[in-house]
């Protein structure tokens, strides 16, 4: 067995290959898993230290249930979820795919690219431009071309309509993600059978209805856990925007703000941590799911040369 | 029947349009920003509100020393980031793709899970994490240039950046790898070249598209990222360009936005750059699943 037969390599290659990555894999993904959950189980503050602190089991989470937010976080984030998906990480998305895929290649292609733009901007320039869009008159782009042309009274309209603008800024960047796989998927349908779907008499939206959606069926899906577990735990837009002011605070950046911000003069680690395991547990369980449904096996061929 | 043909024909470019809008003024409004006194929506004017007042004073910023130390920080960080994803991936990569060792297929699935699993709910953790390494002597806080892998050093930043990246990296890489043929390779190590040179001298030159894709991705990624530094630099306005740009931006009335949106066209501008020359590579990328930013 230690006699190579083939040559160059040895044993214990492969081992060397991963190693870097396996240690930077255990410090920064099992080690704050197991922290998370540790931490969520004391009560562990800039009170406490990281000395005097204590084993209070449950109680982080009991607090969670009782606590007079809690309900607030959660339908704001259930809302804010719903909204965005809907609307644009699926409708626009679908939209976009669908207008670009109908229309000359070229064009479509460079509509596209601008629609990977907010994706590929820097987030705090990016929420800049949509701070100046809301902005109060005379600035703000909304108030100069809609509002004041129609007569109606100008605001700042971040503090307005606060939901809006957390579902719109992360809207524009979630769309990008369904388009590019629902256009390659129209994309991918044989041309014969979308002409023939047209001589056969059936408008565009009968062949979109019954044609393409039908076949779009696995990416719809895909999109709509992956996004939904994305939109759950992504705070960064929410926190450059607004960092929860107007009643934004979505559950992620609540658990963000107990444990890390420097605002508020005791930061509450056991709180806060209890408040993230709650989405790393569901993170967990959905990673996992996907995996089932990437079709594995198929993935994994086995390399046909050996070493040892 | 004429009335069908133009709705077919228009109508798509209309909608298009319409919904691109909100996109397009956003950098056509940072464009024309950049440089006027004040813009009222999309027009420049000047101090006492009449049309005109085009100037370059917003780009003043340049001659502060600030800018440039944090310029050069973020620089530090995407490059850095950049070569740690690229080279780590690569090896990985190679492995799960290349050789047959007990335990290939749990780390695949490893790999595919953590790549799916959201990474910010673990900031909080990681914090800890860097409070830790920070007490290393030396490798904590005592290095030149990074400053040291700890909390509140810029290689801290850097290592958990690269961290958090590496699921996709990894992913990638061991597909180019995959497709590549076995023949070279067969022959290399057959007469008797070592896996370590196999991989550098005969593999990695077969996948530079995929090299390139990676790296350009990595370096935007770096060059944009706000949530890491923010979250473990403990003076986060003197951070890097992101974070002093949300300092800016927290402090600013809409009156003076035009000096901030030179700061914004400054860090977007090499992004955009990449972008438009590099779409095809990246594009392979995005394809393949980003996740993050909803």
């Amino acid at each position: 067995m230690t006699e190579k037969t083939t040559g160059g390599g040895g044993k214990y290659d492969w081992f060397w290959f991963l190693l870097p990555a396996l240690i930077l894999v255990v410090i920064f993904f099992f080690l704050p898993i197991i922290i998370t959950f540790f931490i969520s189980g004391t009560n562990m503050s800039t009170a406490t230290g990281f000395q005097n602190w204590k084993w209070i089991g449950l109680k982080n989470y009991q607090r969670i249930s009782s606590h007079p937010e809690t309900l607030e976080h959660l339908w704001l984030t259930v809302k804010y979820v719903a909204f965005t998906l809907v609307f644009f990480n699926l409708g626009m998305s679908l939209v976009i795919a669908l207008l670009t895929t109908h229309i000359s290649r070229g064009v479509g292609f460079l509509f596209r690219a601008v629609w990977l733009l907010p994706r590929i901007t820097p987030v705090v320039v990016y929420v800049m431009m949509w701070r100046f869009i809301a902005a109060d008159a005379p600035y703000g782009i909304l108030n100069q071309i809609i509002i004041k042309p129609l007569g109606l009274k100008t605001a700042n309209w971040l503090p307005m309509a606060p939901f809006l603008f957390i579902v719109l800024v992360n809207g524009f960047i979630g769309a990008s993600f369904g388009m590019i796989l629902f256009s390659s998927a129209i994309e991918s349908i044989p041309k014969d059978l979308m002409m023939a779907s047209l001589v056969d008499g059936s408008s565009y939206l009968q062949r979109i209805r019954y044609l393409i959606i039908p076949h779009l069926r696995w990416p719809l899906l895909f999109v709509t856990t992956f996004q939904t577990l994305s939109l759950m735990t992504s705070f960064e837009q929410i926190l450059v925007l607004t960092d929860g002011a107007y009643n934004t605070e979505v559950w992620a950046l609540w658990a963000y703000h107990k444990a890390l911000s420097t605002y508020s003069g005791n930061l509450q680690w056991g709180f806060g941590t209890a408040l993230a395991a709650i989405l790393v547990t569901i993170g967990i369980v959905m990673a996992v799911i996907y995996m089932r449904y990437f079709k594995f096996e198929e993935l994994v061929q086995e390399p046909k040369i050996e070493t040892q | 029947m004429r009335f069908k043909i133009f709705f077919s024909r228009f109508v798509p470019y209309l909608l298009l349009i319409v919904v691109t809008l909100p996109i397009i003024i956003g950098y056509v409004w940072i464009l024309i920003s950049t440089f006027s006194t004040r813009t009222y929506g999309l027009l420049p004017v000047d101090k006492a509100g009449r049309p005109g007042g085009w100037t370059l004073s917003n780009w003043s910023f340049l001659s502060k020393p600030e800018i440039w130390m944090v310029t050069s920080n973020t620089f530090i960080l995407a490059s850095g980031l950049t070569i740690g994803v690229v080279v780590v991936s690569m090896m990985a990569g190679y492995a799960l793709s290349r050789i047959k060792f007990p335990g290939r297929k749990a780390f695949l699935s490893l790999t595919l899970i953590l790549h799916a699993f959201p990474t910010v709910t673990l900031l909080i953790a990681i914090y800890f994490v860097l409070r830790w390494i920070s007490v290393i002597p030396v490798l904590g806080r005592g290095l030149p240039i990074i400053g040291g892998f700890g909390y509140n050093t810029l290689g801290g930043v850097i290592l958990v950046s690269l961290a958090l990246q590496l699921p996709l990296g990894i992913w990638l890489m061991k597909g180019f790898f995959d497709n590549v043929s076995w023949d070279m390779e067969r022959a290399a190590l057959i007469d008797g070249c070592s896996r370590f040179r196999t991989w550098r001298e005969v593999m990695v030159p077969q996948i530079r598209p995929g090299i390139a894709a990676l790296s350009i991705f990595s370096f935007i990624q770096g060059w944009g990222s706000f949530i890491i530094p923010y979250s473990y630099m403990v003076n986060a306005n003197r951070a890097t360009i992101a974070t002093y740009l949300n300092n800016l931006l927290s402090e600013t009335a809409p009156t003076n936005y035009s000096m901030v949106a030179a700061v914004g066209l400054f860090q977007l501008l090499p992004v955009l750059v990449f972008y438009i020359f590099t779409q095809k590579y990246l594009l392979s990328i995005f394809a393949g699943g980003v996740k993050g930013a909803a």
